[in-house]
């Protein structure tokens, strides 16, 4: 079974509702113990990123998400925390992908970036299996991880910035897929395939 | 490119979509759910659910219907309608609604902004201001638009995003339900004094309306009810037609 982590700052029912269209079977994890139960983990995230690290660590569950093998796939502020340190409440992250994120330029354009905007591949990973260039999906943020190395697609939104990443067993959202009509429904049954069923999106 | 977004509203009585036929009366048109469900497919972007109930009962009909929305619809969609708490907030957005829509309560009780905006993040409230011209400006009117308030629109709704609102929902009075094309000069005028999104409402009639608030306004959004349901533009030949006159879309 998948696990939703469910913590204070996460938008869970939202991701509970896209599995469900997707007929996926899936429990809401709180505890690393509920976590290592569970097949693969969403980590959804909404809102303001220290508050969701605060969250975490309340339970112990950002040592467990550091040390993991099981695939994570990170959603929004679950992405963002992935990466090493956010200027966001001078907030410091899980740090399993590195780098840092920064704010949008609030004199180039409205702040957040938010609505829909189009990815440009530029990797090769199960999760991006049909992801093709004219495809939209849906987006709410203020702060955006670079693009690096371990960037998948980028999106452009005053600059470019990482649209999806992917580290090991790490891979990271920063749209919301489960908002994001059937491009988004098709990016999570990509991520359930890599989980159940890795010889279909087999690269 | 981030695109503009087409934003089918649907008015919710007793948990039913109704339509306004020239103002006589209410139809009812039927489940909203499967309303939402055909506008998400033919490509609108986002969706808002106006709730007009006025009963007591009106809040458990409400949740129940964003939890089933929320169920069965894969776009983002806003729910607005006498919301007054961050109670009430709390409980929309949890069972399902991305955003909420906030008019009379935050006239009346402008902090709430700040409250709700503090605690689920700004993207989640919306700033719904009904404006009516007087003079040479533009007043606010609350209690779907029977009571002037006094207020200056413009005024207010620099003072809504200071005060956290991450979008505005911007109906002209005066436009609504003519369909003579919306109100170019306010919204443009609203759009040069704040740095949040403006969603045009009122007075959409034909496609050359959405392309000239979108490209002489420079809104983000374009709302509409009335052409959508009773099938005078489709969404998709809307957006095909912005498209080609150069307007980023999500075709």
């Amino acid at each position: 079974m998948i696990a939703i982590i469910k913590y204070k700052a996460g938008n869970t029912a939202s991701v509970a509702n896209a599995l469900d269209r997707l007929g996926a079977h899936y429990f809401f994890a709180e505890t690393p113990e509920e976590l290592e139960s569970a097949k693969a983990v969403i980590f959804p995230g909404v809102g303001h990123a220290g508050a969701a690290m605060e969250s975490l660590r309340e339970k112990g569950v950002d040592e467990w998400l550091k040390n993991t093998k099981k695939p994570v796939l990170g959603i929004c502020v679950g992405m963002q925390l992935m990466f090493e340190t956010s200027t966001e409440g001078d907030t410091v992250g899980l740090g399993v992908i590195p780098g840092a994120l920064k704010k949008f330029d609030e004199t180039e354009a409205k702040v957040p970036h938010m609505g829909w905007n189009k990815l440009i591949s530029t990797g090769k990973h199960a999760i991006l299996k049909n992801l093709i260039s004219k495809n939209y999906l849906y987006f709410v943020h203020s702060y955006y991880a670079p693009v690096g190395d371990y960037t998948l697609a980028t999106c452009n939104y005053i600059n470019d910035f990482s649209a999806i990443v992917a580290k090991d067993n790490f891979i990271g959202v920063q749209f919301h897929p489960e908002k994001s009509g059937s491009v988004g429904s098709m990016i999570l049954q990509n991520f359930l395939d890599l989980v159940y069923s890795p010889e279909k999106v087999k690269l | 490119m981030l695109t503009k977004r087409i934003i089918p509203c649907l008015d919710i009585k007793n948990g039913r979509t109704v339509k306004g036929i020239n103002f006589e009366g209410l139809r009812d048109a039927g489940d909203p759910v499967e309303l939402a469900k055909r506008y998400s497919e033919e490509g609108a972007d986002e969706l808002v659910f106006l709730d007009i109930t006025a009963t007591l009962e009106k809040r458990k009909t409400l949740v129940e219907l964003v939890k089933r929305i929320a169920a069965e619809i894969n776009i983002p969609f806003t729910v607005g309608g006498g919301i007054k708490t961050v109670d009430e907030i709390e409980e929309l957005l949890k069972s399902g609604a991305d955003k909420v829509s906030l008019n009379s309560s935050i006239v009346k009780d402008p902090e709430l902004i700040n409250k709700a905006s503090a605690t689920f993040g700004a993207q989640a409230i919306v700033a719904a201001v009904d404006a009516k011209k007087n003079g040479n400006s533009w007043n606010v009117y609350v209690k779907g638009g029977t009571e002037d308030t006094g207020l200056n629109a413009l005024e207010w709704m620099q003072e809504v995003e200071e005060r956290g609102a991450g979008e505005i929902l911007l109906t002209s009075m005066d436009r609504d339900g003519t369909k003579s094309g919306f109100d170019i000069e306010l919204l443009e005028k609203v759009n040069k004094l704040v740095r949040i999104p403006v969603i045009a409402s009122g007075g959409a009639g034909t496609i050359q309306h959405c392309i000239d608030a979108v490209k002489l306004a420079n809104v983000d959004a374009v709302l509409a009810a009335s052409i959508f349901h009773f099938k005078e533009i489709e969404i998709k030949d809307l957006k095909e037609q912005m498209q080609r006159s150069g307007i980023e879309m999500r075709i």
